[in-house]
């Protein structure tokens, strides 16, 4: 199943009388528990595509299914919802909260779910573990070096076990080597929990981790290469009991 | 929960800036009760000195209290025991009821004739110990003991005057007022002057001079009270004056004499059966003022109503009372309202700025998937923080300071009084005002982290982001 079907998607920015237009009419299909690249010079609109996949931005026309829900009727509250429940965010700037600690970062998404505190919790040590952070638990972002905040971010990212996580330049702002460590994680954590990531990046290091490349240009898709061999398997499609338009559980 | 943690954290994140705010609203919370707690006791004070010698409710005869003035006799309460004892009595009244006493009020000439000197005055007569129970009601506990009036233990024919009485009779030398200089100007009356002698016949002339000259010097304090008796005859009391008061308001200074009941009665009625103008009820707490009204109403519709008698309460009988509360109430709701504001545009600019901060981390929230409302509760919820703890410390702060007001020892002269009393806060004790405060200061900051909270909630999610 595909995690992300875009037809036809346009988005225009208007700056004042100026009109850019960011993607004109763009196809393309995310496979599921595949990690994607998207690749593209500065401007060519890769975030923006980020961005409406990740249900934070809204085209201007086009349909765009996303973990095989049809998002572009829902409201503003079931978009949150199903961010929460569906998604994943990494940032390229971390973007964790400053007065939380790495436990707690964690854990938010998780409360936004209504997940019980005691598989909440569970949850979350799991999570530490596998970012190999379980002895940062209590430290709070300003007490973690770029590498270990974006380890936190990840981790933030996959607890609520979403279908879809949303990476945007994670890399750019660590050390190479440490952002071949992320891209490492990254690959391990989207093979192991079987879930597939789009990272928008122009790093080399990111686009030869990938199973499928994007590459986009003045708004238009130029190019799609999908490496044969990568392990897709069906994923599950979205829940039967969603509640896409009302209240969280 | 975690949204009370994180607001707490949030706070505590631009410690400077939070506590710039806490004290604003601090400071707000302090002013507002302690001004509150001056006007409080102004307001305690007020009552009680009406209370004390008006009571809570006075039964009249119908009219009185508006066309009484001219003519007292005229209104006078018959049987008026009866009527009393009916109140003292009644099983209803009884429990709230601490004084029942009469009063009889006229008007009359008082004259020095000695001095040849004399003004109109407003007489009353009052029941001495009736008055002294009166004195004793302190429902608010204020310091001190009240002394007992100055008719206590004096003769039949004691009387009191104002200062200003006194000054005119030309008393002052022999009752000690002071600030009581002799009058420049002619103080005899006409009848004593060299025209008027000279156009008196010479009989008379001849009487008045051999009565002056043979009759035996009299007390120094001695006044003459004339006043028109009940059937409309002119009747004469010779009053020994025992003291002069000022009554703070020289209006009533002019023309205050107070002497004992039975004289006043036997001037305004001589032989005939002796009536008062009204009687005084005073009650344990004037809260219960409507409680005994009622019931008073019910017994001069049944029981009493032989008679036309109704009842008022201090506040009808002394408008001044209410015009002073009113004064003081525009004062402080004024100086709450610019506090508010103050405290209103404090908070809305810290919580303002906050957002502008945290734009980046409203992005990330708002993408992870917490709603708007989550976003404007978070901020709210900081408001109201700001509010509880600047309003509780505010609180703590102004009992401090009332403490050291109260314990300062300054003093100060009140409207309506002549004597200095302790400059006194209520802030302990009253917890109205507090709870009032508090909830008032913390819905004010609730409001203004709503504009804010709301403008923060509704940022475009990728517009946010790119401040990161």
């Amino acid at each position: 199943m595909q995690a992300a079907t875009l037809t036809r998607i346009a988005k225009t920015y208007r700056i004042g009388s100026v009109q850019l237009q960011a993607l004109r009419a763009i196809d393309l299909e995310i496979r599921g528990n595949c990690l994607t690249a998207i690749a593209g010079p500065s401007g060519s609109g890769k975030t923006t595509l980020l961005n409406l996949i990740g249900c934070i931005d809204r085209p201007d026309s086009g349909d765009l299914v996303v973990a095989g829900v049809a998002v572009g009727k829902l409201s503003d509250d079931a978009l949150s919802d199903f961010r929460a429940s569906h998604l994943g965010f990494v940032f390229q700037s971390f973007n964790l909260i400053a007065v939380l600690t790495a436990y707690e970062n964690i854990e938010y998404p998780l409360r936004l779910t209504g997940m019980p505190a005691a598989q909440r919790r569970e949850r979350v040590l799991a999570m530490l573990e596998a970012v190999g952070l379980s002895a940062h638990a209590r430290h709070r972002p300003g007490e973690l070096s770029g590498g270990q905040q974006q380890r936190v971010a990840i981790a933030r990212a996959l607890a609520g076990a979403p279908r879809l996580v949303l990476a945007d330049e994670p890399t750019a702002n660590l050390d190479s080597h440490t952002g071949a460590g992320i891209i490492e994680l990254m690959r391990r954590m989207q093979r192991e929990h079987e879930v597939s990531i789009v990272i928008c990046s122009h790093d080399p290091q990111v686009i030869a981790a990938a199973d499928d490349t994007v590459l986009i240009r003045d708004g238009r898709i130029e190019s799609v290469n999908r490496s044969k061999d990568s392990p897709v398997t069906s994923a599950p499609g979205p829940q039967p009991d969603l509640q896409l338009a009302g209240a969280r559980p | 929960m975690m949204t009370l943690a994180l607001a707490l954290r949030n706070l505590a994140r631009n410690r400077r800036r939070s506590l710039t705010t806490l004290a604003a609203i601090v400071v707000g919370a302090v002013a507002i009760l302690l001004f509150g707690g001056y006007t409080r006791n102004i307001r305690y004070g007020l009552q009680e000195g009406f209370v004390r010698t008006s009571g809570h409710l006075q039964i009249q005869h119908k009219g009185y209290f508006l066309y009484g003035t001219g003519n007292p006799a005229a209104y006078g309460i018959a049987d008026y025991e009866r009527v009393m004892d009916v109140v003292r009595h009644d099983p209803v009244l009884a429990p709230m009821v601490t004084v029942v006493t009469p009063t009889l009020q006229l008007g009359g000439i008082a004259g020095n004739f000695d001095a040849g000197v004399s003004r109109t005055v407003l007489a009353t007569g009052t029941d001495v110990d009736g008055q002294n129970q009166l004195h004793r009601w302190n429902d608010f506990g204020f310091p001190g003991t009240p002394q007992p009036v100055a008719l206590t233990g004096t003769a039949p024919n004691a009387a009191v005057v104002g200062e200003g009485v006194a000054r005119v009779l030309q008393l002052c030398g022999a009752l000690g007022v002071h600030r009581c200089a002799t009058p420049d100007g002619p103080a005899t009356m006409p009848t004593q002057s060299a025209e008027a002698d000279s156009r008196m016949p010479a009989d008379l002339a001849a009487l008045s001079a051999q009565e002056s000259s043979g009759r035996p010097p009299r007390p120094d304090t001695r006044i003459e009270l004339l006043a028109a008796t009940a059937r409309g005859a002119p009747n004469v009391a010779t009053l020994s004056v025992v003291k002069a008061e000022n009554q703070a308001v020289k209006e009533l200074d002019d023309v205050y004499v107070a002497l004992h009941l039975a004289q006043a009665q036997r001037l305004i009625y001589g032989a005939d059966p002796p009536q008062v103008t009204a009687i005084i009820v005073q009650l344990h707490h004037t809260a219960q003022i409507p409680a005994a009204r009622a019931r008073i109403e019910q017994l001069l519709a049944t029981t009493l109503k032989s008679q036309p008698l109704e009842v008022h309460d201090f506040e009808t009988l002394n408008p001044y009372y209410g015009q002073t509360i009113g004064f003081f109430a525009a004062i402080f709701g004024f100086i709450s309202i610019l506090i508010g504001v103050i405290v209103l545009f404090t908070v809305g600019n810290t919580m303002s700025m906050a957002v502008v901060e945290r734009t980046p981390e409203i992005g990330t929230l708002r993408a992870i998937g917490l709603r708007r409302s989550g976003i404007r509760t978070m901020f709210m919820v900081e408001g109201m923080l700001l509010g509880l703890a600047g309003s509780i410390l505010g609180i703590v702060a102004a009992l401090a300071l009332a403490f050291l007001i109260n314990h300062g020892g300054l003093t100060w002269t009140p409207p309506g009084r002549t004597d200095a009393v302790p400059l006194t806060v209520r802030v302990w004790g009253e917890p109205v005002p507090m709870v009032g405060v508090m909830i008032a200061l913390t819905l004010v900051t609730v409001v203004s982290s709503w504009i804010p909270s709301r403008r923060g909630a509704r940022i475009n999610i990728v517009t946010a982001l790119r401040h990161a």
